[in-house]
């Protein structure tokens, strides 16, 4: 399993009621059953891939976020998770009000467009940056709306959403961030993972 | 249809059932089958339920019709329902033709064909009639319930009448209330039947109006591009057009002879009585407006299938019941499957349905085993 979703599953207590949205081939949820006797839901946007949880005996929806999770009563779960999908949407802000409203708590990680190598690929290259995070062409990017660590935070201050954990990823190394090394880790991080209601 | 039914197994019910029309019906016949062996705990049974034109009878070659059952894809040994692990038990439904209660049999009181002196019934009469032969087969929790079309209805009906006897439910291909279009088109059958002119007549039967109902449903079982891929403007004979009424096209005599086939198998009324059961069909309505409601304490999980190309149950209707789900917190999971077969997918060999089905109940059972 990816060093994301263990620090994802370290965050989200046992017993509790999980809905990972774009859960993928359900790894993240396989672990959460099996491990932490969690109860899990998925919402998936490819039919393979929810064909694939179904097998596993995961309950998976096939469907798509911006669409589906209106569905979803209010605080039905103790967590959401939405893991490196905010930026694919077409409205990423309607999407984290819909995580908001449904999850007690939410949990969301995003690729880090402030990291050292995506500006130094901009500055120096002048073509639009890929990475390991971000591997695709613009003209092919599921990618719509990139945002950095502090734009995140700075979105969370000016909609009043609360950050319980911020978490940061660097080559595999997970750290805090904290407002004193908010620069810094906005620099040195691939990826963000946010504890946030 | 004027195939004599014996030799098939069946109990009879001595217990009173009120009917949703309010007639108390005792002493009835319920026709069964069933595939695979009932293991010592009793936990590896599933109950399928048969669609609109269904039987009994849901795989290997039906002992009346001497054709194939209309589940052989998925029911038999190491198939997706492999019979080989699970007990596979599948009912007539009331109002059948297969030697269940139905317009068919005799009244007793009077000793004459009920024929339309049938009461009308109900799917929730018809999942009712089954529950005892559950109890008569000693089966206190299922392992799955499976359905597709009128199967799906009865799968959500029983379990909303009975949130505690499934650990799981499969609803393939349903809705949970009746469309307007598919009333219409249940309708357009019915009209059929009885315009012809031997409907109700003693000792014959409205074999043509029978088989204008199943050639007009035929067509919505299938989907357009399924259709023109098939037939696209084929010809019957090699060569030209006959300039007359005769089936010039293969599509015209592939309907032909789907309606006349039927005939040999299905009772006109039994048609009439379902399809009306399907059109009364109506869980929302049920639990007053609220869906969700139907499913509220229900530990079993779904697993909720629909076919990208059916437009007679249409993958939105579908997805109807899969909100409701969620919306009562119910453990369920979806996935619309890519086919061009229509409707009739769920009775065809697409293999990506068989294996979500198959997977499915395979994981629960192994979940229980646990």
């Amino acid at each position: 399993m990816k060093k994301e979703f263990e620090v994802i599953s370290k965050i989200i207590e046992n017993n509790k009621r999980v809905l990972d949205v774009g859960c993928g081939d359900g790894t993240l949820m396989e672990y959460l059953k099996n491990n932490q006797q969690n109860d899990v839901r998925g919402l998936e946007p490819q039919k393979t891939l929810t064909q694939k949880c179904i097998s596993k005996g995961l309950s998976v929806i096939e469907g798509d976020a911006e669409k589906d999770l209106p569905q979803f009563p209010k605080k039905s779960f103790d967590y959401v998770v939405l893991s490196q999908t905010l930026q694919a949407f077409l409205n990423p802000e309607k999407v984290l009000d819909q995580l908001l409203r449904i999850g007690k708590q939410t949990i969301v990680s995003i690729p880090n467009f402030g990291y050292w190598k995506v500006r130094l690929h901009l500055l120096f290259k002048g073509t639009m940056p890929i990475t390991k995070n971000l591997p695709n062409e613009w003209y092919n990017t599921p990618n719509l709306h990139m945002c950095t660590i502090k734009d995140f935070v700075n979105y969370c201050n000016k909609k009043n959403i609360r950050i319980d954990k911020s978490m940061c990823l660097t080559n595999e190394k997970i750290s805090e961030i904290t407002k004193k090394n908010m620069l810094y880790k906005n620099i040195f991080s691939e990826l963000g993972i946010f504890l946030i209601e | 249809m004027n195939t004599e039914i014996k030799n098939i197994k069946k109990i009879i019910v001595n217990q009173a059932l009120e009917l949703d029309c309010g007639q108390i019906i005792k002493n009835f016949p319920v026709a069964y089958e069933t595939y695979g062996t009932l293991n010592k705990n009793k936990d590896n049974a599933i109950l399928a339920f048969h669609a609109l034109t269904g039987d009994q009878f849901c795989t290997n070659i039906n002992p009346i019709t001497k054709r194939e059952g209309w589940w052989t894809f998925a029911v038999g040994p190491e198939k997706a329902i492999d019979t080989n692990k699970y007990f596979v038990i599948c009912a007539n439904v009331l109002g059948g033709c297969m030697g269940s209660y139905g317009p068919k049999e005799i009244n007793p009181e009077t000793n004459k064909l009920f024929g339309t002196t049938f009461p009308v019934i109900t799917i929730r009469d018809m999942v009712r009639a089954q529950k005892y032969l559950l109890d008569y087969l000693g089966i206190k929790k299922l392992l799955s319930l499976v359905g597709g079309s009128m199967g799906g209805m009865q799968v959500l009906q029983f379990a909303a009448l009975y949130p505690d006897l499934s650990h799981s439910a499969v609803p393939i291909a349903c809705s949970a209330s009746h469309s307007a279009q598919n009333i219409a088109l249940n309708e357009l059958g019915r009209q059929a039947i009885m315009a012809d002119p031997n409907w109700k007549k003693e000792n014959s039967s409205p074999d043509k109006g029978l088989a204008v109902a199943r050639m007009a449903a035929h067509i919505t079982y299938l989907s357009k591009k399924g259709l023109q891929e098939k037939f696209g403007r084929k010809l019957q004979d090699e060569g030209s057009l006959k300039f007359s009424f005769d089936a010039d096209f293969q599509i015209e005599s592939y309907l032909r002879y789907q309606g006349a086939t039927f005939v040999d198998r299905f009772d006109a009324n039994s048609y009439l009585y379902i399809t009306r059961a399907m059109d009364y069909f109506d869980l929302e309505k049920q639990f007053k407006g609220n869906l969700s409601l139907a499913f509220k304490n229900n530990k079993s999980k779904f697993c909720v299938i629909s076919f990208s190309s059916d437009w007679l149950y249409p993958t939105i209707e579908n997805k109807e019941i899969v909100i409701a789900l969620n919306t009562c917190g119910a453990n369920v999971g979806f996935v619309e499957i890519n086919s061009d077969k229509g409707h009739d997918s769920f009775l065809l060999n697409v293999p990506e349905f068989l294996k979500t089905i198959s997977e499915f109940i395979s994981s629960t059972y192994n979940e229980i085993k646990k």
